[in-house]
């Protein structure tokens, strides 16, 4: 009895897969459990595994090709198993109907990522329904419609002008779009080189016969050649990172609050901590990492996902922590943050920002979180507006912590202070629930004794 | 055609409707023996008698009452103020009586009256008796509001006031009384709601009303010698406004500028702005500039008095900052 090697749905959020490398040659025995080949999912590079005994009898996708969830990979068989007919039907993704082990890989995947994460399949990601997975693939950047390097757009008359930077009066920008002139070719004249109606009659005037020669201007692109650049298909977790944040920024209508902490006693407190030992060391970032958490586990109002038709409000906190990779971000995700000590957030937050710069970390380990928290203060960066994670309801932003003069009861003091802000999914949280929250986490910031209560 | 003073021009107007109705009177402080503080009511007393020429004590809110009352039983009251400035006692008669009766009596009561006096400033009359008030007035929806510029405005818009059902301000000038213009014998009305193009010029626009349609004519004379055709536009009646008149100006010159007498703050300049950017938006060739008086009260020092009032020089210095000329 053959067993069929599906591309597996290997994270909740999967759509392909990449098959980095097989593990097993056609003719090799494997038993079911055993790695068969490395995917690389949109989030990390995971294990393709046997779901039956027998040989590998034949290999579907090459090494380095991407295949949509439930296109077929191989075929296990015994030796001398006639599989032409299952071979055959290979290079199209399993049916919706017909493809019963992706869905219930996904549905295992489910149950170990916890119950937030919304499986979807290839076949159901929105807005791409009618698109089959393997024009996908095969879709490259725009070409141009000669096929050769990005030509200049055509030009001509009737083009809409990019209007950019260029300064001009309302009068100037109807004129020259009823003459079918490019504002960027137009030098203007008015205050600050706005370029008013008697730049476009001069223009107009000047390059009556041509307007096609009057658009070429010296900020036009010159026609990139080879060598000049190289070029990268994208992988998996690029695209996730554009499609998760253009989902984002788009449907999620969001407010931003921020505020500025105070971090005196934080430093006091790691100082002191410092001072007992190396053990006890914990960096600015665990702090605000637990004081999150465990604001979060006093404001459920926030610690919250939209689900379309409902929001899910939680009762344990996960916390998501942005980690930078090489490839781009990921989210790991400290379980149940709040109730941690801050040296077993310290450690794990430790391990798994470097497991996930490996591209080691586990689907359940970057998935379920309830709210992210995202620093970019080791970069100098004073303060930020993050995207959310959706579903998330919210995600904090955490610039540099840094020495300022502040005034402390009308003197002027140098303090330690760090700028948060904090992005609010405003179809859960409404501005004074999001203010309430950064009160609560002010309090805490301010006063970390709080947390050891 | 005779020139006769703008102060003769009201007296005509205020003379012809009493001859022609007399349900019309005139009522005020010193209108009738003294024959007008600026006596426009000259020989009145003696025309048409103490009934319908009355002389009041200093009392604005009571007599602007006393009219209110009088043109909801059917006469048609002209309610004269030495200036708009000591009207601001009457306002709760204008503003809270004359301008909501037709609504509030679910139309029973109409409210023919007529409330008129110098507006702005003259010379050195100090803070509390230099200000323009059209956008306070205008500001009130029940309330027309004129603001005739000339001997000729004047009469055809006062006569037109008198005969309107609902109740007007009458915006006259000080510095306007003794200037002349030509003036026709025979009747005539000038509607209100309607501007006049006072000059036609294809290169910039200059919307004003009032005493300052002189400022903008004497700034269309002088920048025509540079070459600059100003088209200045009369609105003569503030509320309502001629919006028709405003965008077929700007349309045609792309470029505006709003000149008036009172304050910036919710002047009617803003609200002449606000017609330009709604209607004309694809039109402008520049922002529009205004000319107003300086944001503080009028002082009295002479020098610091022509410093805060708009004027000639500021005119052209805004036509010309339009224009991208400096």
């Amino acid at each position: 009895m053959a067993t069929k090697v599906f591309m597996e749905a290997l994270s909740p959020t999967m759509e392909e897969g990449r098959l980095v490398k097989w593990l097993k040659n056609e003719g090799d025995t494997v038993k079911s459990g055993e790695a068969l080949a490395e995917v690389e999912t949109d989030k990390a590079i995971m294990e393709l595994v046997a779901r039956g005994d027998g040989v590998l009898r034949k290999r579907l996708i090459n090494e380095g090709d991407t295949a949509p969830v439930g296109t077929l990979a191989g075929v296990i068989a015994t030796a001398d198993e006639n599989i032409d007919a299952l071979v055959a039907g290979a290079g199209a993704p399993a049916p919706a109907a017909g493809a019963p082990t992706p869905e219930k890989v996904v549905a295992t995947q489910q149950e170990t990522a916890g119950a937030s994460s919304i499986p979807r399949r290839a076949e159901e990601s929105q807005g791409e329904a009618s698109t089959p997975p393997q024009q996908k693939v095969a879709a490259t950047p725009p070409a141009s419609p000669g096929g050769g390097p990005a030509a200049p757009a055509p030009s001509g008359g009737n083009i809409q002008p990019p209007t950019g930077d260029v300064r001009s009066s309302p009068l100037a920008r109807r004129l020259a779009s009823e003459r079918g002139l490019d504002l960027h070719s137009v030098q203007g004249s008015g205050p600050n080189g706005r370029i008013i109606k008697r730049d476009i009659e001069a223009a107009a005037a000047a390059g009556a016969a041509a307007p096609s020669a009057a658009a070429v201007t010296p900020s036009a692109p010159v026609i990139p050649r080879e060598g000049d650049y190289h070029d990268e298909p994208l992988t998996s977790i690029r695209k996730t990172i554009a499609r998760r944040l253009g989902e984002s920024i788009g449907p999620i209508p969001t407010f931003y609050l921020t505020a500025e902490f105070d971090l005196t006693r934080v430093m006091e407190m790691r100082k002191a901590m410092t001072e007992l030992g190396d053990q006890f060391k914990v960096s600015v970032n665990d702090v605000l990492l637990k004081a999150t958490a465990v604001a979060l586990s006093q404001h459920p109002e926030v610690n919250a996902h939209w689900l379309n038709d409902k929001i899910r409000y939680h009762n344990r906190v996960h916390l998501g922590m942005a980690v930078a990779t090489d490839d781009g971000l990921i989210v790991p995700v400290i379980w149940d943050a709040d109730r941690k000590r801050m040296s077993e957030i310290s450690r794990e937050a430790k391990e798994l920002a470097k497991r996930a710069r490996e591209r080691k970390l586990k689907p359940e380990e970057f998935t379920g979180s309830t709210f992210s928290v995202s620093n970019l203060g080791m970069f100098g960066i004073d303060q930020f507006t993050a995207i959310i994670n959706p579903p998330e309801a919210g995600i904090l932003a955490i610039g540099t912590s840094e020495e300022k003069l502040v005034v402390v009861n009308g003197e002027p003091v140098v303090r330690s202070r760090v700028r948060v802000t904090m992005s609010c999914d405003h179809r859960i949280i409404d501005g004074a629930v999001g203010a309430k929250f950064l009160q609560t986490l002010r309090r805490l910031i301010e006063n970390p004794l709080m947390l050891v209560y | 055609m005779p020139v006769i003073t703008y102060r003769d021009a009201l007296g005509a107007a205020i003379r012809e409707e009493m001859q022609r109705d007399d349900r019309v009177f005139l009522m005020g402080e010193e209108v009738a023996v003294y024959q007008g503080a600026y006596k426009v009511s000259k020989g009145f007393l003696q025309e048409f008698g103490e009934m319908r020429v009355v002389d009041t004590p200093i009392t604005e809110l009571g007599f602007a009452g006393v009219g209110v009352g009088a043109a909801m039983v059917g006469l048609r009251p002209v309610i004269e103020f030495m200036t708009w400035n000591f009207a601001l006692l009457a306002l709760d008669q204008v503003v809270n009586a004359a301008a909501k009766m037709l609504y509030m009596s679910g139309g029973q009561y109409k409210m023919p009256i007529v409330f008129r006096g110098p507006n702005g400033a003259a010379l050195q009359l100090s803070a509390q008796h230099s200000q323009a008030w059209e956008s306070w007035l205008a500001h009130i929806p029940g309330l027309k509001v004129i603001a005739p510029g000339t001997p000729y405005d004047a009469k055809g818009l006062l006569k037109s006031a008198i005969r309107d059902d609902n109740p007007v301000c009458v915006l006259e000038g000080e510095m306007l009384y003794n200037t002349k213009g030509e003036v026709p014998d025979e009747e005539y009305l000038i509607p209100l709601g309607k501007a006049e193009l006072k000059r036609e010029g294809e290169h910039c626009s200059i919307i004003t009303h009032g005493k300052m349609v002189l400022v903008a004519l004497q700034a269309a004379d002088q920048l025509a010698k540079e070459g600059i055709n100003i088209d200045v536009v009369d609105l003569r009646t503030i509320r309502p406004m001629d919006v028709e008149a405003i965008g077929e100006s700007v349309k045609k010159t792309n470029r505006a500028v709003v000149l008036e007498e009172g304050w910036e703050m919710c002047g009617v300049g803003a609200q002449v702005v606000d017609y330009i950017q709604r209607d004309c938006f694809d039109y402008l060739d520049a922002p529009v500039v205004r000319v107003h008086q300086a944001d503080t009260p009028m002082p009295y020092a002479k020098g610091l008095e022509k410093a805060a009032k708009p004027d000639l020089p500021k005119a052209i210095a805004a036509v010309r900052k339009v224009m991208y000329l400096d």
